[in-house]
């Protein structure tokens, strides 16, 4: 096996601001589409991919990425063919020499009983041969994480991405800081995926106070993030934001998938 | 053996919290206060005040006679029907109610499938002058009609569940999402001993007033505290959790869970989650649940609509793995033979989830001087449309 740093690590490094992580599901709108869209994002220059696992009970995702998933599912998306799908895309045979170099972070994002179902261990070793550099399992608490399976994630060297929210204490951000690696993702409001729209006062008072807590690991703010001002109204407090229900309405919306996500991409950056 | 919580949230193997980070605070929020305020003297004498002159307590525990005759055996049934609102969901509205006041929450979800735990949160919420927003799946309601009309009129906001199956699981889904986007002043009333801890524990302690009457109406009656079995039916499982509750520690109590069969357990339309379940994550649980080989949840069936959910709660999941109680099923048809059979010989029209542990008594085959109980959980008004369409 060729070690080479975590790509996740390695967008931070190389750049502190402006971050942009764009999330989609997998095997939406089409069964294939996905190694498109990947493919599409890459092209259009998005930092981070996160690839959304569809789930029939996704507690955390508004009305938007609901659906998504629940077109996916009908399509016939599943973790296997996920995998299976993703060995096939070329962006992850990184070229001789060049250890996947230029190429964006990419990340699962999912919900923990069809993770559980695959196996824990399968799961990472199969993310691993796909070139996934992280994880985010919102409904993976991390005391459980902690207990459980952090030697597995570590042994494949993926990261466990944590979420926080206005409604989480310093002492708790701390803990969750001591224990990230890569970015910890900042959620933008009490609330669902998708709901709120913008960004308001109360939330920039959230955010200042986060920023002034010093943390040791970079922040992404998500959830509320869909256009060009969000995107740059968060970028003014952490190092980059992460789009998600905006960018799936975009794909909903397009005809044409390739113009569809470049012009979307083009539209934030 | 031990068949109570650990102090981290676990029956076994089962339990725990899984929950999104935004749901943290206020899952913590009751996890450190909700024994110290059950267990304080203002919450105690309200709580067993409301029990006694606003729910109706101690339910009856009544000898079936000609029941027990038909069995050759000795059928008690415990009248959790005669509680105000018609069910035993009213013991867990009033303890979650009072706590909610006690941690200054002015706004109140639930979920609802057959509309009993809805019925009985809109009463609460009225009785406390708290504002009450009921997530039902659309498809619920248009089967209990009734129980939406009782809601409305008691001032509860009835929201349907659009999402997925349009049932008991995607209305507990919505509510946990209103619960995610209101964080600060709402309280969530979950009505099964499921969801993350601590709520499998907090509602089976309001439900084991059940089996705390059971064991001092049974002294009275027989002079002895136990019975020989106690049979009652699980959806989430909150009505068994609160008659097995005190006899989870007397092995001489032989526990019976009864699961909706559907059609036929291998029908393809079932709800029988031991049967077919694995182990998996629902509603923030680690617990025993109906999926496909992917890890997507998957939709059971069920006439009744309080059992047709695809989890358990997961002291139950624990007491099926430990085999301390037996956990059987009824179909669709055997719980409807049940029904009449009560109505017949008893004159008590039964819910139909309660008639699914009525059904077992016929496979039971209990000796003449044992002692079973039934945990008669709800009365079958609600059920009325379907029954009349049976009767021919």
């Amino acid at each position: 096996m060729i070690t080479m740093e975590n790509r996740i690590e390695r967008v931070f490094r190389e750049k502190k601001n402006n971050i942009l992580s764009v999330y989609f599901t997998a095997g939406f709108p089409e069964l294939n589409s996905t190694n498109v869209v990947i493919d599409e994002l890459r092209k259009a220059g998005a930092d981070m991919i996160e690839i959304g696992i569809p789930f029939s009970d996704p507690l955390a995702d508004g009305p938007v990425i609901q659906h998504s998933s629940e077109v996916a599912l009908k399509n016939g998306m599943s973790l296997k063919l996920l995998f299976e799908q993703l060995k096939k895309q070329s962006t992850f045979i990184p070229p001789a020499g060049q250890a996947g170099n230029q190429q964006p972070a990419i990340l699962l994002m999912g919900y923990l009983n069809p993770i559980l179902q695959f196996g824990v261990e399968n799961f990472c070793k199969e993310a691993k041969e796909c070139g996934i550099d992280g994880v985010i399992i919102p409904d993976l608490p991390l005391q459980e994480y902690l207990h459980e399976y952090k030697p597995i994630f570590d042994k494949y060297g993926i990261l466990n991405i944590f979420l926080i929210t206005p409604q989480t204490s310093d002492e708790r951000i701390r803990l969750i800081d001591s224990h990230s690696k890569g970015f910890i993702y900042m959620v933008s409001s009490s609330s669902t995926t998708g709901i709120k729209a913008g960004i308001n006062t109360t939330q920039e008072g959230y955010f200042r106070r986060i920023k002034k807590l010093k943390l040791k690991t970079p922040l992404m703010i998500g959830f509320g993030i869909s256009d060009r001002n969000s995107f740059a109204k968060a970028c003014e407090f952490a190092n980059g934001a992460i789009i998600g229900s905006g960018f799936i309405k975009a794909l909903e919306k397009g005809t044409d998938l390739k113009t569809g996500i470049s012009n979307f991409i083009k539209s934030i950056k | 053996m031990n068949y109570q919580v650990n102090e981290k949230g676990y029956y076994g193997n089962f339990g725990g919290a899984y929950i999104p980070e935004m749901l943290v605070p206020n899952v913590e929020e009751l996890r450190e206060n909700y024994l110290k305020i059950i267990y304080s003297d203002s919450f105690q004498k309200e709580f067993n005040d409301l029990l006694r002159d606003y729910v109706g307590r101690p339910s009856p525990l009544y000898l079936a006679t000609r029941l027990s005759e038909h069995y050759q055996t000795n059928v008690y049934l415990k009248r959790e029907d005669l509680n105000h609102t018609g069910a035993h969901k009213i013991n867990n509205t009033i303890g979650q109610v009072l706590l909610a006041k006690r941690l200054g929450k002015t706004r109140i979800i639930a979920e609802t499938g057959a509309g009993q735990h809805g019925v009985a949160t809109a009463t609460v919420c009225a009785l406390m002058g708290l504002e009450c927003i009921v997530y039902m799946g659309e498809v619920d309601i248009q089967r209990q009609a009734p129980n939406v009309a009782r809601m409305k009129l008691l001032g509860a906001k009835v929201v349907p569940a659009t999402c997925g199956s349009k049932t008991l699981k995607d209305a507990t889904n919505e509510a946990i999402r209103d619960w995610i986007n209101n964080p600060v002043n709402t309280h969530y009333i979950i009505g099964s001993v499921v969801g993350p801890h601590p709520y499998p524990d907090m509602v089976a302690r309001f439900q084991s007033v059940i089996s705390e009457e059971i064991k001092m109406q049974l002294t009275e009656k027989i002079k002895r505290d136990h019975p020989d079995y106690v049979i009652a039916c699980v959806g989430g499982g909150s009505n068994a959790a609160g008659a097995f509750y005190h006899f989870l520690d007397n092995e001489k109590v032989k526990l019976i869970a009864v699961e909706a069969a559907g059609k036929g357990v291998y029908s393809g339309h079932s709800a029988a989650t031991m049967v077919l379940g694995k182990p998996g994550i629902i509603h923030g649980s680690k617990t025993m649940l109906m999926q496909t080989d992917d890890g997507q949840i998957t939709e059971p069936y069920s006439i009744s609509a309080g059992l047709d959910y695809p989890g358990v709660g997961p002291i139950h999941a624990n007491l099926f793995e430990t085999g301390r109680a037996a956990f059987v099923n009824a179909t669709d048809e055997e719980a409807l033979k049940a029904v009449f059979l009560l109505c017949k010989l008893e004159g008590i029209i039964p819910a139909l989830e309660s008639a699914h542990a009525l059904a077992h008594l016929e496979k039971l085959k209990a000796k003449k001087n044992e002692i079973v109980v039934v945990n008669l959980s709800g009365r079958g008004d609600k059920d009325l449309a379907t029954y009349i369409e049976k009767m021919q």
